[in-house]
């Protein structure tokens, strides 16, 4: 580490050689890596300063997000994963929507609704739509459970916790349930004055998990999670 | 919210690629330059990823493919006690507008016509403005590409519908529905074209242009 350190130095300072010409740079550069952090969308170098609670540090030129700590943030998080997981189980298997055409019933679930496709070719989209509403929904929450568990209860970091928690976050645009929440929504727009169409218990699981989805976007925060990890507090 | 405090002087933001360092996008963390995998989360790690350009193009071309057929065949097919109807998605949005439905039929020519023709757009013009001289502000540019990143799975709203209705619309005699193969293809164009914005370095929107990015000039 302080190896790297010094090479950083020797290249700020060749750095600030370079642009003295031009203007000014303080010499602020000259930090430990440690004390850095660097937005990951546009690749801006921050001194490293931690906002109070409630406060979100954000990126000056793309406006991202950087740090948004929020007070017992972990707790919060781990009972909306709770809650979400419940939620999921239960969607999956009770019916959402149930359809009343002249005496014809149907009910489906959310798992018929994936198996819709399941004719021929269109099996993959089968598999697809399934993962895409309820497995990888359901392994974002999994490992956020895991990785966040010992973090809140100051014990070690879980074994690959990291990875773990890396592959959550790669996940993320592929976690589609509010979407899939939305489109029950439109469906029943489509189909209202082709016949009576009723909310099973899932439609309001979905809906809650929509809620619940945002919510947990909203406490989570990366940076946080990541430094914790770094630094597990010595129980 | 507060700004975050800057490294450097308060008018300058440089990119770690100045600075002779490398950033890991996943946990922020900086490292210095030529570290492969990030030392605190194991992401693979490069400074600037010009290779990326390469990927966004092909799944970009695939996606487009795609998005062909998804045009051409019938979304649903559905069946009522007199007729048998198939309905590709701009042939369903028209039907609508004729049964003067046109604020429906707007909303489905916008999600499923509009807004993938746009993505494709937006995708192409963003990898080839860090290519080329300037074409639009950087912060525009990268207003674009979180729009792109942030809208892109929504699309898949389509498919979710399409599988409602034909799971929930099985009354026997009386009206059935079923995806046609258009749903398929809609699913992949998607897919692709959210690959295509992952792929996207969008850190590349805010270098200096002349390709080195070391140079103190930024905006």
């Amino acid at each position: 580490m302080t190896r790297s350190c010094e090479e950083l130095n020797i290249k700020c300072q060749k750095l600030l050689y370079k642009s003295a010409m031009k203007d000014t740079v303080d010499t602020q550069t000259q930090t430990p890596l440690a004390d850095l952090i660097v937005c990951p969308q546009c690749d801006a170098v921050y001194h490293l300063k931690i906002p109070k609670m409630g406060e979100r540090a954000v990126c000056q030129r793309c406006h991202t997000v950087l740090i948004a700590p929020r007070h017992k943030a972990g707790l919060i998080i781990i009972a909306i994963s709770i809650a979400t997981f419940i939620l999921i189980i239960g969607a999956a298997f009770f019916p959402f929507l149930d359809i009343d055409a002249a005496g014809n019933k149907n009910s489906v679930s959310v798992i018929d609704a994936a198996l819709a496709f399941s004719s021929g070719p269109l099996l993959l989209l089968a598999l697809a739509t399934a993962a895409l509403i309820l497995i990888v929904p359901l392994i974002r929450v999994v490992i956020t459970l895991y990785v966040l568990v010992p973090v809140v209860l100051d014990l070690p970091p879980a074994r690959y916790a990291m990875q773990a928690f890396r592959a959550s976050e790669a996940l993320r645009p592929w976690s589609m349930a509010e979407i899939f929440a939305l489109g029950c929504a439109v469906a029943l727009v489509k189909i209202a004055d082709l016949a009576t169409v009723g909310f099973g218990p899932a439609f309001w699981m979905f809906g809650g998990l929509v809620v619940l989805v945002v919510a947990q976007e909203n406490f989570i925060c990366k940076w946080s999670v990541w430094n914790s990890l770094e630094h597990p507090k010595k129980s | 919210m507060v700004g975050m405090e800057l490294s450097g002087t308060p008018q300058k933001i440089l990119s770690a690629r100045q600075m002779g360092l490398v950033a890991c996008t996943r946990c922020t963390k900086a490292w210095p330059m030529g570290t492969q995998i990030c030392g605190r989360c194991g992401h693979k790690m490069v400074s600037r990823d010009y290779g990326s350009l390469q990927r966004v193009w092909a799944f970009w071309v695939v996606g487009l493919m795609c998005y062909i057929p998804a045009n051409i065949y019938p979304m649903l097919r559905t069946k009522t006690l007199f007729q048998n109807d198939e309905s590709t998605i701009v042939g369903g949005a028209v039907e609508l507008a004729h049964h003067g439905a046109f604020g429906v039929a707007a909303i489905i020519l916008v999600a499923s016509v509009v807004i993938p023709l746009a993505k494709f757009w937006a995708i192409a013009f963003l990898a080839i403005s860090v290519k080329t001289r300037r074409m639009a502000s950087n912060s525009a540019r990268h207003f674009m590409y979180e729009v792109v990143e942030y809208i892109g799975r929504w699309s898949m709203i389509d498919i979710f519908v399409v599988a409602i209705l034909s799971s929930l619309v099985q009354l026997k005699t009386l009206a059935t529905i079923n995806p046609g193969p258009a749903s398929m293809f809609f699913a992949l164009s998607v897919i692709f074209t959210m690959l295509s914005a992952q792929a996207f370095d969008s850190r590349m929107i805010w270098d200096d242009r002349s390709g080195n990015g070391d140079s103190t000039h930024n905006d």
